[in-house]
């Protein structure tokens, strides 16, 4: 126990400093770790690797047994008997919007108004949150940060947690916009003295028809002369040119049957369903459309009273079997603070019927796709940014997810966070007062 | 309404004429007279005279001065009683509330909390509501008992007699019928306190405590609501408690006093039965069965839970299975929309199985006896009011016509009693034409089929007072010119009269009867074949929701072989090794074990451990803040304990076998634990520990100084002044602790008592906390008044002070990683467990989630990663540890021999992402089980969908639906505040 607190120890940078994480420097050195089980994120496993980095991107994963090649120049990680991953993604977040959630002045994630879709997360991320930073130990390395509230919440962008500044950060800028579908059910007014419980919404189709008035209207502007600019309609203009992705938020069978139809009624090119509660009840439609689910948080309560307890553990696994595309996502209470638990949220999913490999790309190469950066990021594969890192054991296992090295785009950045630091701080002072 | 006043005051003046007495009597004959249920006359006389019975039976002299009405045939019952009622009393309107909250009463010289109004008098409010009353004597009602249906005490209730006729000198007939009370706050004050149950429930003992205080002379000060409280004591206490649960609540605080209340139920009583037996309460049950749900929107109907579904399904069988264990029970409109749906809900009870004896009795004599009325009101003694309804037979008989309700010796004509049925076949000739009459249809809404050279006619009828009038069509169907008819009937029930041709011709009309319809007897058939369709009923099981047992899992022995057992004791892990459960408790732990009565368990591969124990939890609670005040010693978890909530089953497949349910952090001084087994399906009483320790929750920071909402009225706004609040309270308790035990009077305070209790070492602190100055703050509180604090839960900064914690003696509950969702989690690390175990702190993992609850296992294994925890420290972390916090590892935490054989069956490692319980095992009995819960999963789907199909058939029987609304369960933490 003492020793591996002195590994970790050494590892993690040696000066305590107050302010954030220093960004880490460009890679200059090719680098390449030996030894270890790579779980390259698509489903494979290279049991002793191989994996070479150069000037920020992948050049080699190999089975170590096989290959031979001169590694003079490089800097070598022996990593024997550890285990190598892609970074992890976290889709639908609000990481570095908000910093503490009561505290109204650190809040920046919902703007107010309805159809919002100008509205850009990404100028307000906060490269040097505290929350952000206590991401990478875990092995999440990449996030979508992501705006909430009204009907179409806004624009999102997708970041590394390893930056400067907002502009640093961005790894795709304004990679869709995001819509909550209206819903089913309704809360009664109490203040009103209507019973506070869910009935049917007696506004939907009324709800559904703004929103598809919302978007002809917008299809109408990008088509006329636009010399009189409308922000918002605007905005949506990469919805219809297939630049940009529809995420729409949607959680019970009706609305997501509804939602698909919509977005093939508008000539959405692409859409992604995000929540996706009752998602399992209409997983072959999904499949049939092709339309991936970024699943909600895997660590609930089932909605229902009957529900099966296990219900929200085996989601994945029910859409998966089906064929359909599945990433996880993390939104709900406490949601900053909990995305470092998306490795674990995975890891359940194993309990609950899929593998490790299957659980793993849930929040590697099947997130990447479905954001569209599996160009870059998701798999340990060659052409790829090396954004990976190593772990003492299986990442998915909270005993075993334990960092030694973490790489983004090459760059080896700090494992150590506000956190860490008021953890050797004190454990110094009892160390020092025995 | 046919009134001839009796009972005029005789002192009072008169001016608009002379003074009329009437001494005569009325005399009732050749009728079945039910004078009680079970006392009946067959073909007698009831006597009346001054608006009460004077004799009844078959030998009944008629003194010469009578009026004879000759009933032949029909029956008489006592008309019925509701003895809940707010009759003639207008519900106070709610009002209107300030920004901030209001924590003192709004009144002087009287009780310290604006709820308690023992004072209120329901006869100062009344207003004899005629329209209401028309409503009730139409439904067969003759006297109700109203009262001011607001506050936790609402007063003294008057019992009434529905007389149209007469004033309230004659109707009133007692103005001090009962006490009444519940457990909702006044519409007319805002006072914050009590805002949970169990606010109010304490709030009801330390009234009763001041009430005898005061009765005894020590007040030095006036308090007119104690002195009301004291003067209604000998009254009948009604106690609207509303559900099975509240029941039980409420009666719960009756006995403590030497009080038993009688009871306004909710109509789940049939859950669990027992209990509701045991309280030796007599009831006021409600009738609002629930309409179907209106499933036939697929999606919305998929929200229903299986709960949902069967109240509908079961709460008709409330009644019966009341009158199955011999409660005694009256039955009211309470609830209802209108007294116009109690017939239709009682013949419901009816056919789901209640007795008409028992239904006559629940309105009668159960009721007239409840009051101590038995003499005056509820039968047909002699000297008893005159209230009786004439009907043509059954009462409880859906043909069955009541004609008459009379009230105080006043007669109410519902029906025409006299009327003559002219139901049947008539022929006639008009002008040439022959025609042929149907008159058919209910009696007050007949209906008429006119044919002539076997065409139909269009036709209307209407009948009153032997006076009938119809139009009928012509024959040319083009000009719409209708023929008029009115007849009067005659004793043969033949028309005479005369018709209207269109051209304005009169001509005399005669119609024959040729066939009388026997409409009743052939209905009567048709409906008896409806009753023999006895009511399916969905089985109770416990809790009555999915996932509860129809019989309750027993106790066994059992032998696990084979198992990597945690001990959690100086043996370490133990590979293949056996494990012995008899009698409840671990037997054997040991190689090669064998027991022949023990069903043995292939635990090849698997672990076994010590069930769960969460330090810190909030499911299974009916409430979980009294925020009104900011201490709240005086209330105790133990009393809204919900042993339906599903959270227990969801908790035991994650291998949880023991909580402490914690009062939440509204408050610096919170309320008392319970602390539970999670033995799904038993009561509510059966899940609390035998001889359990005793706790109670404080709190420290943002939420005790009401930081993150807009409250800025209730001390402490700071955590300076959080320090002085323990330190008044405390100093408060110190003088009243020697007060008592210098055996002075002293005017017994439960809060007092409670906070006494922790000075006395008796009762233990768990206290919610988060940054290292206020922690370090309550340990000196402690300190000077010679205690010690037992647990700091949350404590996520209590790495920067777990020396001073080792050296105080008190253990940390925190969470594995949870931190910035406000200020003062800023500086909350997942290295904090390490650290303060590190330090020699006894460390616990806890949840506050109900979520997190479940997967306990996995938050325990994080101080693995956070901190390089041993693995077998950590899994103590989330057993044997908050075991000790709790002090209840004298019997649970790990195994060991002869503690309690709570244990659970992993599927894994138990500290791994990917282990599930698959036994969780409480005291030998298996409340989780994973291959049973697949086998109960199917079940509830066809159940549901068994239902759900029962409701579209009730649609289409074109019975009246209610839309859906999907229910949700309150997800509690600690800063859930209820309103």
């Amino acid at each position: 126990m003492k020793n591996l607190k002195l590994l970790i120890l050494t590892l993690l940078c040696t000066s305590i400093s107050l302010a954030q994480q220093t960004p880490a420097s460009k890679q200059t050195k090719t680098i390449a770790i030996m030894g270890a089980t790579a779980h390259i994120g698509n489903g494979d496993v290279i049991p002793n690797s191989v994996v070479i980095f150069k000037d920020g991107k992948i050049v080699t994963v190999a089975d170590a047994t096989v290959i031979k090649m001169d590694m003079s120049d490089m800097e070598i990680i022996n990593a024997n008997g550890k285990h190598v991953y892609p970074g992890f993604i976290v889709p639908n977040s609000t990481l570095g919007l908000v910093e503490i959630d009561a505290v109204r002045a650190t809040d920046d994630d919902a703007e107010i108004g309805n159809f919002n879709p100008h509205i850009r997360s990404i100028i307000a991320y906060n490269a040097e949150s505290k929350v952000v930073e206590s991401m990478r130990p875990n092995g999440v390395l990449l996030g979508q940060i992501t705006p909430r509230g009204g009907r179409i919440s806004g624009t999102s962008s997708i970041a590394q947690f390893d930056a400067w500044n907002w502009e640093d950060a961005t790894v795709k800028a304004d990679d869709g916009i995001h819509m909550n579908w209206p819903s089913s059910f309704t809360r009664g007014r109490w203040w009103l003295g209507e019973d506070p419980g869910l009935k049917a919404n007696d506004k939907y189709s009324e709800q559904v028809n703004e929103v598809t008035a919302f978007f002809n209207e917008s299809k109408a502007y990008a088509d006329g002369d636009k010399t009189t600019t409308n922000l918002p309609y605007k905005a949506c203009k990469g919805l219809f040119d297939g630049t940009q992705k529809l995420y729409i938020h949607a959680d019970d069978e009706k609305g997501i049957t509804d939602a698909i139809n919509f977005a093939k009624e508008n000539k959405v090119k692409s859409m992604v369903i995000v929540g996706g509660a009752e998602a399992y009840k209409v997983a072959s439609l999904l499949k049939q459309n092709n339309i991936p689910v970024l699943l909600q948080r895997v660590h609930l309560r089932p909605n229902a009273e009957d529900d099966d307890y296990d219900l929200p553990y085996k989601m994945a696994k029910l859409l998966v079997d089906k064929g359909v595309l599945v990433g996880l996502e993390v939104s709900g209470q406490m949601e900053r603070m909990n995305a470092r638990n998306l490795p674990f949220y995975a890891g359940t999913t194993v309990a609950h019927g899929l593998t490790k490999e299957q659980a793993l790309q849930l929040i590697t190469s099947n997130t990447a796709k479905i954001l569209g950066i599996d160009d870059m990021y998701g798999t340990l594969e060659n052409g790829k940014n090396a954004t990976l890192f190593i772990s003492e054991g299986d990442a998915l296992d909270m005993r075993t997810n334990i960092l030694t090295h973490a790489f983004i785009d090459g760059r080896l950045i700090s494992l150590e966070t506000h956190q860490t630091e008021l953890w050797q701080r004190y454990d110094n002072k009892y160390k020092s007062k025995q | 309404m046919c009134g001839f006043t009796l009972l005029a005051q005789d002192y009072f003046p008169k001016n608009d004429g002379v003074v009329t007495k009437n001494t005569n009597y009325t005399a009732i004959t050749n009728v079945k007279i039910y004078v009680t249920p079970t006392q009946v006359i067959e073909k007698g006389t009831l006597l009346i005279k001054d608006g009460k019975v004077v004799a009844s039976g078959t030998t009944v002299t008629i003194p010469k001065n009578s009026t004879i009405i000759d009933a032949t045939g029909k029956s008489i019952y006592p008309s019925f009683i509701d003895i809940y009622s707010s009759f003639g009393v207008e519900k106070p309107k709610r009002q209107g509330g300030g920004r901030s909250a209001q924590y003192d009463a709004s009144r002087t010289g009287y009780y310290w909390n604006d709820h308690v109004m023992p004072e209120n008098n329901a006869i100062d409010k009344f207003n004899y509501d005629s329209k209401k009353a028309d409503e009730l004597i139409k439904a067969g009602f003759g006297v109700v008992n109203t009262h001011i249906q607001d506050g936790i005490i609402r007063g003294t209730g008057t019992l009434v007699a529905l007389n149209n006729d007469d004033g309230n000198e004659v109707r009133v007939l007692d103005t001090r019928s009962a006490q009444y009370l519940s457990f909702s706050k006044s519409l007319t004050s805002n006072q914050a306190y009590p805002s949970s149950i169990m606010g109010s429930m304490a709030l009801l003992r330390q009234m009763y405590l001041d009430a005898d205080w005061y009765a005894k002379g020590n007040s030095k000060t006036k308090d007119l609501s104690l002195e009301a409280l004291n003067s209604n004591k000998q009254l009948v206490q009604i106690f609207e408690a509303g559900s099975r649960a509240n029941d039980l609540r409420a009666d719960k605080v009756g006995d403590a006093y030497n009080i038993q209340y009688v009871i306004l139920g909710g109509g789940d009583e049939f859950e669990r039965i027992g209990e509701i037996k045991a309280m030796n309460a007599s009831m006021i049950i409600p009738i609002n069965f629930p309409d179907a749900y209106d499933v036939e929107n697929a999606f919305l109907a998929s929200t229903l839970s299986l709960g949902d579904l069967r109240a509908w399904n079961q709460k008709p069988a409330n009644p019966k299975i009341l009158a199955d264990n011999n409660i005694t029970f009256a039955l009211t409109t309470h609830d209802l929309k209108s007294p116009k749906e109690f017939k239709s809900n009682l013949m419901k009870a009816i056919k789901f199985g209640l007795s008409k004896d028992k239904a006559l009795e629940a309105l009668t004599i159960i009721p007239a006896q409840i009051l101590g009325k038995s003499n005056s009101i509820g039968s047909l003694k002699n000297g008893a009011y005159a209230n009786f309804l004439i009907t043509s037979g059954d009462i409880f008989d859906e043909k069955t016509t009541v004609y008459e309700n009379w009230v105080q010796g006043n007669k109410n004509v519902l029906e025409n009693m006299n009327a003559i049925d002219i139901r049947g076949t008539y022929d006639f000739s008009l002008a040439g034409e022959t025609y042929k009459m149907d008159i058919k249809g209910e009696l007050d809404k007949l209906k008429s089929e006119v044919t002539s050279d076997e065409k139909t006619r269009g036709s209307k009828i209407s009948y009153a007072d032997d006076w009938v009038n119809i139009a009928f069509t012509t024959k040319d169907s083009i000009q719409q010119e209708f023929i008029r008819i009115v007849a009067n009937v005659d004793a043969n029930k033949n028309l005479n009269g005369k018709a209207m041709l269109p051209s304005g011709t009169e001509m005399t009309f005669f119609a024959k009867q040729s066939e009388a319809k026997d409409d009743a007897k052939k209905g009567g058939d048709d409906k008896k074949e409806d009753k023999n369709n006895a009511e399916k009923v969905s089985p109770i099981t416990y809790p009555n929701k999915a996932f509860g047992f129809a019989e309750l899992p027993k106790q066994e022995t059992l032998l696990f072989k084979n198992a990597t057992v945690w001990t959690n004791e100086k043996d370490g892990v133990l590979n293949n090794t056996d494990v012995l459960i008899k009698n409840g408790k671990i037997a054997k732990i040991g190689q090669n074990l064998s027991d022949s009565s023990a069903t043995v368990i292939d635990a090849t591969g698997k672990h076994l451990t010590a069930g769960v124990i969460d330090e810190h939890s909030h499911i299974a609670a009916a409430s979980i803040n009294e925020g009104g005040q900011n201490s709240s010693a005086e209330v105790t978890i133990e009393d809204v304990v919900d042993d339906t909530d599903i959270d227990i089953y969801r908790n035991l497949a994650g291998g949880v076998t023991s909580i402490q349910i914690l009062h939440g952090s509204a408050n610096p001084i919170g309320g008392r634990s319970a602390i539970i087994k999670l033995k799904w399906g038993e009561t509510a009483n059966n899940l609390i520990y035998n001889n359990s320790p005793k706790f109670i929750k404080f709190a420290l920071g943002e939420n005790v100084k009401q930081s993150n909402w807009e409250s800025y009225s209730r001390f402490p706004q700071t955590r300076m002044g959080v320090e002085q609040l323990f330190i008044d309270y405390f100093s408060r308790a110190k003088e009243y602790d020697a007060l008592k035990k210098s055996g002075k009077p002293y005017r017994k305070d439960l809060e007092m008592e409670t906070l006494a209790e922790i000075l006395n070492k008796e009762r233990f602190i768990s206290c919610h906390s988060y940054v290292q100055s206020e922690i370090n703050m309550l340990m000196k509180v402690a300190d000077k008044f010679n205690f010690n604090i037992n647990t700091f839960t949350h404590i996520l900064e209590g790495y920067k002070v777990a020396d001073k914690m080792k050296a105080h003696g008190v253990g940390g509950s925190t969470f594995s990683d949870w931190w910035s969702y406000k200020y003062e989690v800023n500086d909350a690390i997942p290295y904090n467990a390490a650290i303060m175990h590190d330090a020699g702190v006894t460390v616990a993992i806890n949840s506050d989630d109900a979520e997190m609850s479940r997967r306990l296992n996995q938050e325990a294994a994080k101080s693995v990663k956070y901190g390089g925890i041993s693995e077998e420290e950590a899994w103590k972390f989330v057993t044997l540890n908050p075991a000790k916090l709790l002090h209840i590892d004298d019997r649970v935490g790990s195994i060991k021999v002869g503690k309690d054989a709570d244990v659970v069956l992993w599927t894994d490692h138990p500290l791994s992402i990917y282990a599930k319980a698959e036994k969780t095992i409480i005291e030998g009995v298996t409340y989780f089980d994973l291959k049973r819960d697949e086998l109960m999963r199917d079940a509830i789907m066809r159940e549901k969908s068994d239902l759900i199909n029962e409701m579209l058939k009730a649609k289409n029987k074109g019975l009246k639906t209610q839309p859906i609304k999907k229910k949700e369960k309150e997800l509690l933490h600690c800063d859930s505040l209820e309103e």
